[in-house]
């Protein structure tokens, strides 16, 4: 089995430029990023469960610890079990700017109502005269939880008109994406992948070193814009969070065998930098997308489906998804690995595509 | 009548009129209805007049409410004018919502009404949020959340609730009971007789009002609002009260002995308290014919503004999703 290097930094930030390198991993950008938001505009707060607890652990991943310190539990908002309430939507159509913890992303399916019903509707039902500026941040991916604690359920937001919907593979753009969706007047859910928080490398992520370089100097990503993470010429890989970097494995070893992938992370899936996506698309005529989302119904479809229209005489082999199966996540590691993408099956896949 | 002897003249014919405001309205939407003139369907609120008007009068415009499928009344109540209520009901560029609500969204953030939402039991927790806005913003204002007695059943309540007590939010829940959450009687859906009762499970005062009466709710209203004012968090309110007409218009009460609807049409919050006024002596009939008159010309003049106002344009569809 192919595993992921642990010295490739290719998926790094923009190069340090003043010789002060200062590399944060994703926790910590994002708690840079709501300190910095929450200092900057007093509408800002945070509200979730088990974020602000004296003697507590800031969240089911660290990313808020020791920020109650400084902004008191007025703006960190302990919530009972609730995620109707979490949503905090209301709060957002009186002015606030609310950033949510979702501590799962499969609770999202808990305050479906709130987000699909009220928050993406409210402006448009109105007549323009709402705003809804809240943000919800998600985790999601595989980690031997079994069916209802490592979902990646983008598709489902992505489906719906009023929502952004944004997924974060470094600490980099972890960061100005948080900044720009908190200043965002529209709902935006934020999903991050678990593996991907720390700086150890953890072993289940592959061992990836994901810390980056994070400027001192406040910078934004905007909201809709692609970054492309490895220039090639022969496929375009589309992929986001522990997939992209599992692709970024598998253009590597791809790159020995004499094929050249351009890997590229779409950083926001609604809307989505279709400008980037196709000019890539159509200088490789090669488009394999991936998931860890199961595949049917997946974002990799609305991918594939819009590629087909814009691009189909540019194509020279037949859209791929590498997706995760069809089924809810089985807890055995070995069946659990199994289902999601891996780097062998993107490798297997894109072979295929260049045959 | 409650409070009769306490209010001035003025403000007592003010609450008949719009009582009187919000039956006619609706009695001339069932007939522009019929007519083909409002597409869709409506959810009418003949009969429970008394709990919007009274509830709404101890609101100020920067305070907000959330309503239901069933909204007309509380928009009109709440300050929406009925020319953009109507106009938003016909589809016209000129509603409250510039046709992009309807019926089951009617609503004007300007008045302090978020469209109306239309799932039953949504409100609660976005009256809960809104709530914890004021609270954080320390704006003195209150979220009324309205909703039936079909919605006591959502898990919504439980969340909304729950969470409200625990933040003491400024939020005034109010049930308009009609004793049917569309055809299915609340007797057959919960053991608790009394909504306001499941309060106290929260912690939270709850009161049994009479919703036929708007006195009796403007006063019970007045305090809840006030006391959430005052930072004691959210109370709940039980108006019992009921429908005239059916639930949608396609419903003809197949399911209620005409004896109980006459029962509560003799309870009728409009002729009540024209009744009340006359025997205290305060008003003359007169004054409220000139009642009937005054809000005959409001509407004549809502309808001519809908029928004249231009369509909803078709590129409009497509716009205004994202700010």
């Amino acid at each position: 089995m192919t595993t992921i290097n642990a010295s490739d930094r290719r998926a790094a930030s923009p190069a340090c430029e003043d010789g002060q390198e200062r590399r944060l991993t994703i926790a910590e950008a994002l708690r840079e990023a709501i300190a910095e938001e929450m200092r900057r505009d007093p509408a800002v707060f945070l509200i979730g469960e088990d974020i602000g607890v004296d003697g507590g652990f800031g969240g089911a991943f660290g990313v808020y610890l020791g920020l109650t310190q400084e902004f008191g539990h007025e703006r960190i908002i302990d919530t009972p079990i609730s995620e109707k309430l979490i949503a905090a939507t209301g709060a957002a159509l009186m002015g606030m700017r609310p950033i949510a913890d979702m501590e799962y992303s499969d609770f999202l399916f808990e305050c479906m109502d709130e987000i699909v019903n009220q928050a993406a509707k409210m402006r448009y039902m109105s007549g323009g005269k709402l705003r809804v500026p809240m943000v919800m941040r998600a985790p999601v991916g595989t980690t031997n939880r079994g069916a209802q604690h490592g979902q990646c359920p983008e598709s489902y937001f992505v489906h719906v008109p009023g929502l952004k919907v944004v997924c974060v593979s470094d600490a980099y753009n972890a960061k100005g994406l948080l900044k720009s969706a908190v200043r965002d007047d529209n709902p935006v859910l934020i999903f991050e992948h678990k593996l991907l928080y720390g700086s150890k490398g953890r072993q289940q992520a592959g061992g990836l070193d994901l810390t980056t370089h994070v400027p001192r100097e406040e910078y934004l990503v905007p909201i809709g814009q692609a970054v492309i993470k490895r220039a090639g010429t022969q496929v375009t890989v589309i992929a986001t969070h522990l997939s992209l970097y599992r692709s970024l494995a598998a253009a590597e070893v791809l790159a020995g065998e004499g094929i050249e992938c351009e890997v590229i992370d779409p950083l926001s899936l609604l809307p989505l930098d279709t400008e980037t996506l196709w000019a890539s698309v159509r200088k490789t005529g090669r488009l394999a997308i991936v998931h860890e989302d199961t595949l049917t119904g997946g974002w990799g479809a609305e991918v594939a489906a819009r590629a087909a229209d814009e691009c189909l005489f540019s194509l020279e082999a037949p859209i791929k998804r590498i997706a995760t199966a069809d089924v809810p996540l089985p807890f055995a590691p070995v069946m659990e690995q199994a289902a999601v993408p891996s780097i062998d099956r993107i490798c297997s896949v894109i072979r295929g595509m260049c045959s | 009548m409650d409070d009769l002897e306490e209010l001035p003249t003025a403000k007592l014919l003010d609450l008949y009129q719009r009582l009187v405001l919000l039956r006619r309205f609706e009695e001339r939407v069932y007939y522009l209805f019929l007519q083909g003139k409002i597409p869709g369907t409506v959810h009418q609120y003949q009969g429970q007049e008394a709990v919007a008007v009274g509830i709404c009068d101890g609101l100020s415009r920067s305070d907000w409410i959330t309503s239901t499928h069933r909204p007309h009344g509380h928009a009109l109540a709440k300050g929406i004018p009925p020319n953009e209520a109507l106009a938003e009901l016909y589809g016209k560029a000129t509603g409250c919502c510039g046709g992009k609500g309807g019926s089951m969204h009617l609503g004007d953030p300007e008045v302090g009404m978020l469209p109306a939402i239309a799932i039953v039991g949504g409100g609660f927790t976005v009256a809960a949020g809104m709530g914890l806005a004021f609270k954080l913003q320390r704006t003195g204002q209150v979220a009324v959340c309205f909703f039936g007695d079909g919605a006591t059943n959502e898990g919504a309540f439980h969340e909304g609730l729950n969470f409200a007590a625990v933040q003491e939010l400024p939020i005034v829940f109010v049930c308009e009971n009609n004793l049917y959450g569309a055809s299915t009687s609340y007797r057959t859906v919960s053991l608790v007789a009394d909504v306001a009762d499941r309060a106290g499970a929260y912690g939270v005062r709850g009161e049994v009002v009479d919703g036929m009466d708007v006195l009796a709710v403007r006063k019970a209203g007045a305090t809840a609002i006030a006391a959430s004012r005052e930072g004691h968090g959210p109370v709940l309110l039980e108006c019992k009260t009921y429908r005239f007409v059916g639930h949608s218009r396609s419903d003809v009460n197949g399911y209620r002995t005409r004896d109980e609807e006459t029962q509560w049409r003799e309870r009728d919050p409009i002729t009540r308290l024209g009744r009340a006024l006359l025997t205290a002596g305060r008003v003359a009939q007169a004054d409220l014919d000139r009642v009937e008159v005054d809000v005959t010309a409001e509407l004549d003049d809502a309808v001519a503004f809908a029928e004249s106002s231009p369509d909803a344009t078709a590129s409009q569809a497509v716009e205004g999703v994202y700010a």
